[in-house]
C-alpha cells in the first residue's frame, strides 16, 4: 500500500516546528506503524535528509516509550494499543496520515515526535511508592489479599506511563496517570499506611508541573493503550478528600 | 578506534568462592565481608548504569543504605528498561504449593538446566535469595496473582517439575520493574539518587587499575560528560541485538559492557546465547524485531506439526492421527515443558524437514484447543488474555480459534562480563549485575530465572559485597579533573566525530541487518566449524565496510538517533566476532550452544565435561590482536554431572 504522510518536524525545543510531507511507498499491511516509519527513515537517510526522530524501544506495547498523535488520536485509530502495536492493516491504500508529537505544556518537544515526559518521573518521586527498604519484609503470604482487591489494584497498575492520557485530554491533565498509581497502591493493604501523604504529594507535584485540570471528559481512559478504567479517578478523588479532611482536623 | 589495554589483570581468574558447605557459603561470606560505617556511607559515590531490575534494585538499595548514587539510563525514564517486557514470571523456592520444592531443588534445576556450565556457589545463593525477593516485591505492592483464599498463586515453567513461578498476569516483568522503579524514585525524591535519563555510557575510566568513573553522552545535548565514583555497577542487560532480530528492545545494546571489556574486563562465554522457542515468526524483510510469546503458554498449549512434509491443509483439517506432537512424543516426562534450548532445536528440526506451517512454512503450531475444551475459554483468557491479544494484533489471527504459529528467536544471553562471587569484574571496582554478567545460568537459562537473578543481584548481593570492597578502598581523591577522564573523554569525542564524518552509502540499520544475518545463519541454533570460520571472516568484512561506508547524518550536539545506533552497531560488529570465536573454540554442545559435530545418536547436545567444564573468559588484547582466553575451571561438589535428560 502507498500512504501520504504529514509529519511534525522540529529541530529542537527552541525552534519552531512545521509539518513536512512524505510518501511511504509499497508498504505491506503486516508492517507495524513504527516499521513503516523505519522504511521512510531509511529512504530519507539515503537521500541525505535527516530521519524523523521518535521514541520507541520494546515495540511490544509495554515500555511506554512510543507515543504519537496519529490522525488526531493518541496512538492512532486502534483502541487498547500503543503506537508500536498498530499495524498498517488499520489503514487503507492511499490514506493520508497526520503524525504529531504529544501536545502539552508539561511535555515540551525535544525533537520531531520526541517529547520530554520527565514530569511523570517527578510525580512518582513525590509519592508514587510504598516506603519499604530492602530487607525485613514479612513473608509474602503473611497478609492474604482477596483476589478481587488484587485484580482491581492490577487494573490500575497496568499503566505504562506513555502520556497518551495527557495528550488526549483537551486540558492536558495528568489525572489518569496519577490516579492509576494512587489507586494501585491504595487498593492494597501494603499501601494503606501512607495513603494520605501519597495522594497529597502526588497531586501537588502534578499541579506544579503545569498539567491542566480534569473536567471529566473521559478522553484519557478512552485513548489509554492499557484501558485504565475511569474508576481510578474516583478512587483518587476519595483518597484526596479523606486526606484533606484528616489534615484539616 | 584505537584502544590500548591500560590495566592488565594479573594471573588466573580468582572466583573468590568461599570455602565450606554449599548452604553455608553465603551466610559465612556475608559475615566475613567488611562493613562500611553508616556515617561513612554518605562519603562514597556509586555509579549505576542501567535501570532495569538489576540496576534499579541496586541503586535503590544502596541509596537506602546511605551511599550517594548516580543512576544512568539511555531511555527517557528509568521505568522503561527492557526488564519491563518480561512476561511469564519469577521463580522462587517458596514451596507454597507443597509439591516438593526447596532451595536445593531450585539450585539443582538451574544447574542442570544450564547444562552444568555455571558456578555452583552462585547458583545456590541465587536459589537461597529467591524467597526474599518475593517478600520484598509484595511489600512494595507488586500485584502478584492470587488464589481465592488470598494467598499467592504459582504456575509451572520449563525445566521444572514443580510449580514455583510467581506471576502477575502476563506482565510480571513490568510489575517487578515498576516496584523497583518506585523504590528508586523514592530515593530520587529523598535526593540520595541522582537520575540521568537519556544518557549513554560510552567508556569506563580506570585509574591505577581501579574503576573510578565513566564517560557518558547526554543524548539531548550531545555533551560528553565525566562522572567520577568509588565504584561502577554495570546493569546493562544482554547483547541479543547482535543478531539484529531478537526479542530485545530496539535500544538494548552491549556498548557499556563492551567498552569495559576493552578497558580490561574479561568477557565470559559469549557464545552462550538463548534462542527462545515461542516467538512470532518473521513475516517480511521490513521486520524490526521479534515478539516473544511467554513460555508460560506451554503450560496449556500443545506444540505440533503435520506428520507429512509440505502439508498445506489448514490446521483444523488435519486429523489428530496425522499430527505429530513432537515434544510430547520425544520427551514424555517433561512434554511441552522441556527447557528452551531443547524446545527450540526441536522446532528447527521440524521446520528444516519441511514440516513447517504457515504461509512461509517457517513455524510450528502451539495449540490451545484442548486446554480451551478442558478449562473453558474464560480460564485461558484470564491466564493469557494479554498474550492472546498481542498475538492477534500482530498476526491478525485469533488464537482462541486457530493455533498460534511460533518459531524460535534470539532472546537472552547467558554469557557476559566475567565476575567473581562478589559480582566484581576483572577490573577492581567495576561490577556487573543481572543479564550483563555470566555467572548464574550456564549454557541455558531456565524460564522465569532472569527476573530472579536481576533482583537477587541488585537487592540482596551487591549491598553486601560492595561494602567489602569500599571498606578497603584507600580514600584518595580522584575526581573528574584527573587526566584519565580527559583522555577517555577525548577518545569518545574522536570516535563520535569519526562516525559523523564517514558519510558513506549504507545506513546503520543496513549494516546491522547484514551482521544479524551472518549471526543467525552461522552462529544461531546450530553451529559448525566451517560456518563459524566463515562467520568470523564475514563479520570482519562487514566491520571494515562499516567504517568506510556508514552514513550517519546530523550533528553530535543534538538528539541524534542514527549516531546512537551507529556507536552500538560498531560494538556489535566487534562482539559478533568474539561470539563466533568462542563458539568455534568450544568443541562440545551444551545448552544453547549446539555444535553439529557434537551430538548424541538421538540428536541431543553432547557435552564434553573432561575438556570443557570451564567458563571461557576472553581478555582484550588490542584492536588488531587476537583476544586471549582464560579458563575458570568449574568445580562441581554437590551435583553429579549427567547427560541432561528430559525424557
Amino acid at each position: 500500500m502507498n500512504l501520504h504522510l504529514k509529519v511534525w518536524r522540529q529541530k529542537n525545543k527552541e525552534s519552531k516546528g512545521k509539518f513536512v510531507e512524505y510518501e511511504a511507498k509499497e508498504i505491506s499491511p503486516d508492517t507495524s506503524f513504527l516499521e513503516m516509519l523505519d522504511v521512510v527513515n531509511e529512504e530519507l537517510i539515503k537521500k541525505g535528509e535527516e530521519p524523523i526522530a521518535f521514541d520507541h524501544d520494546c515495540r511490544e506495547g509495554i515500555c511506554g516509550s512510543c507515543g504519537m498523535y496519529i490522525n488526531g488520536r493518541a496512538h492512532g485509530p486502534q483502541t487498547g494499543a500503543a503506537t508500536c502495536q498498530l499495524h498498517m492493516r488499520s489503514f487503507k491504500d492511499g490514506d493520508s496520515i497526520v503524525i504529531e508529537p504529544w501536545r502539552a505544556k508539561a511535555f515540551p518537544v525535544i525533537k520531531d515526535l520526541v517529547v520530554d515526559r520527565s514530569a511523570f518521573d517527578r510525580i512518582m518521586a513525590a509519592g508514587g511508592f510504598i516506603s519499604v527498604n530492602t530487607g525485613g519484609a514479612p513473608d509474602a503470604n503473611a497478609i492474604p489479599i482477596p483476589k478481587v482487591e488484587q485484580e482491581s489494584a492490577f487494573d490500575a497498575a497496568a499503566c505504562i506511563g506513555c502520556g497518551a492520557c495527557v495528550a488526549a485530554c483537551k486540558n492536558a491533565s495528568a489525572i489518569l496517570f496519577v490516579s492509576a498509581k494512587v489507586a494501585h497502591l491504595a487498593r492494597l493493604p501494603q499501601g494503606k499506611p501512607e495513603r494520605e501523604k501519597r495522594v497529597m504529594a502526588m497531586v501537588a507535584q502534578m499541579e506544579d508541573e503545569g498539567f491542566g485540570s480534569c473536567t471529566n471528559t473521559e478522553a484519557c481512559s478512552a485513548e489509554c493503550p492499557k484501558e485504565i478504567p475511569m474508576d481510578v479517578i474516583a478512587t483518587l478523588r476519595r483518597e484526596y478528600l479523606v486526606a484533606g479532611l484528616k489534615s484539616s482536623k | 578506534m584505537l584502544n590500548e589495554v591500560k590495566s592488565r589483570s594479573a594471573g588466573k581468574l580468582e572466583s573468590k568462592v568461599p570455602t565450606g558447605k554449599l548452604e553455608e557459603k553465603w551466610t559465612n561470606h556475608k559475615f566475613k565481608l567488611k562493613l562500611v560505617n553508616p556515617a561513612n556511607k554518605r562519603k562514597y559515590n556509586i555509579i549505576v548504569i542501567g535501570t532495569g531490575l538489576a540496576g534499579a534494585s541496586a541503586a535503590a538499595s544502596l541509596a537506602e543504605l546511605g551511599y550517594n548514587v548516580k543512576a544512568f539510563c539511555f531511555q527517557d525514564s528509568a521505568r522503561r528498561a527492557h526488564s519491563i517486557a518480561a512476561q511469564g514470571g519469577i521463580n522462587a523456592a517458596k514451596n507454597y504449593q507443597n509439591d516438593g520444592d526447596s532451595v536445593f531443588r531450585l539450585f539443582y534445576d538451574t544447574i542442570k538446566g544450564g547444562d552444568y556450565r555455571s558456578r555452583e556457589a552462585n547458583v545456590y545463593r541465587l536459589a537461597e535469595l529467591s524467597v526474599n525477593i518475593i517478600d520484598q516485591c509484595v511489600a512494595q505492592g507488586v500485584p502478584f496473582a492470587r488464589e481465592y483464599g488470598g494467598l499467592l498463586d504459582n504456575r509451572s515453567f520449563g525445566g521444572a517439575q514443580v510449580s514455583r513461578t510467581f506471576y502477575a498476569r502476563g506482565q510480571t516483568g513490568q510489575q517487578l520493574l515498576l516496584g523497583a522503579y518506585s523504590a528508586l524514585m523514592r530515593q530520587v525524591g529523598l535526593r540520595k539518587v541522582e537520575m540521568f535519563p537519556r544518557h549513554e555510557m560510552l567508556d569506563v575510566v580506570v585509574v591505577d587499575g581501579k574503576a573510578r568513573g565513566i564517560i557518558a553522552r547526554n543524548m539531548i545535548t550531545g555533551e560528553i560528560e565525566s562522572h567520577s565514583g568509588d565504584a561502577v555497577l554495570l546493569c546493562t542487560g544482554g547483547y541479543g541485538n547482535a543478531y539484529f532480530l531478537s526479542t530485545n528492545a530496539k535500544g538494548s545494546n552491549v556498548t557499556a559492557a563492551w567498552r569495559a571489556y576493552k578497558k580490561g574486563a574479561f568477557f565470559a562465554n559469549p557464545c552462550f546465547t538463548q534462542i527462545h522457542p515461542t516467538c512470532i515468526p518473521v513475516t517480511g524483510h521490513y521486520q524490526s524485531k521479534l515478539t516473544l510469546m511467554s513460555e508460560s503458554l506451554r503450560n496449556d498449549g500443545r506444540v505440533w506439526v503435520p506428520k507429512k512434509p509440505d502439508d498445506k491443509r489448514k490446521p483444523d483439517q488435519i486429523p489428530e492421527d496425522e499430527r505429530d506432537y513432537f515434544l510430547e512424543r520425544k520427551y514424555p516426562s517433561f512434554g511441552n515443558l522441556v527447557p528452551r534450548d531443547v524446545a527450540s532445536r526441536n522446532a528447527k528440526e521440524q521446520v528444516d524437514s519441511g514440516k513447517g506451517v504457515g504461509e512461509r512454512m517457517n513455524a510450528v503450531y502451539l495449540d490451545f484447543a484442548d486446554a480451551i475444551n478442558r478449562l473453558g475459554a474464560d480460564n485461558i483468557k484470564e491466564k493469557y488474555g494479554n498474550l492472546f491479544d498481542m498475538y492477534k494484533r500482530i498476526t491478525d489471527e485469533d488464537p482462541y480459534k486457530v493455533p498460534m504459529r511460533i518459531y524460535p528467536a534470539v532472546h537472552y544471553t547467558m554469557g557476559g562480563l566475567w565476575v567473581d562471587y562478589n559480582l566484581m569484574t576483572t577490573i577492581p571496582g567495576l561490577y556487573a549485575l543481572g543479564e550483563c554478567n555470566f555467572s548464574d545460568h550456564g549454557a541455558n537459562r531456565l524460564g522465569a530465572s532472569a527476573l530472579m537473578q536481576g533482583l537477587a543481584d541488585g537487592y540482596f548481593v551487591i549491598p553486601y559485597t560492595l561494602s567489602g570492597y569500599l571498606a578497603d578502598l584507600k580514600r584518595d581523591k580522584v575526581d573528574e579533573n584527573h587526566p584519565a577522564f580527559k583522555e577517555a573523554a577525548n577518545a569518545v569525542n574522536d570516535s563520535v566525530k569519526n562516525l559523523l564524518s564517514i558519510n558513506g552509502k549504507k545506513t546503520v540499520d543496513e549494516l546491522h541487518r547484514e551482521l544479524g544475518q551472518v549471526m543467525w545463519d552461522n552462529v544461531g541454533m546450530a553451529r559448525n566449524e566451517k560456518g563459524l570460520k566463515e562467520a568470523i571472516s564475514k563479520i570482519k568484512e562487514i566491520r571494515e565496510d562499516f567504517w568506510k561506508n556508514v552514513k550517519v547524518l546530523g550533528e553530535n550536539e543534538e538528539l541524534n538517533q542514527s549516531l546512537e545506533k551507529a556507536g552500538r552497531v560498531a560494538d556489535f560488529l566487534e562482539l559478533g566476532e568474539l561470539i563466533a570465536r568462542d563458539a568455534l573454540h568450544r568443541n562440545e554442545s551444551c545448552g544453547g550452544h549446539f555444535r553439529e559435530e557434537y551430538q548424541t545418536e538421538e540428536n541431543e547436545a553432547k557435552r564434553d565435561d573432561e575438556n570443557f567444564a570451564y567458563a571461557a573468559a576472553w581478555e582484550f588484547n588490542g584492536d588488531n590482536a587476537e583476544p586471549e582466553m582464560h579458563k575458570e575451571e568449574l568445580v562441581f561438589e554437590n551435583v553429579q554431572l549427567t547427560q541432561r535428560s528430559y525424557k
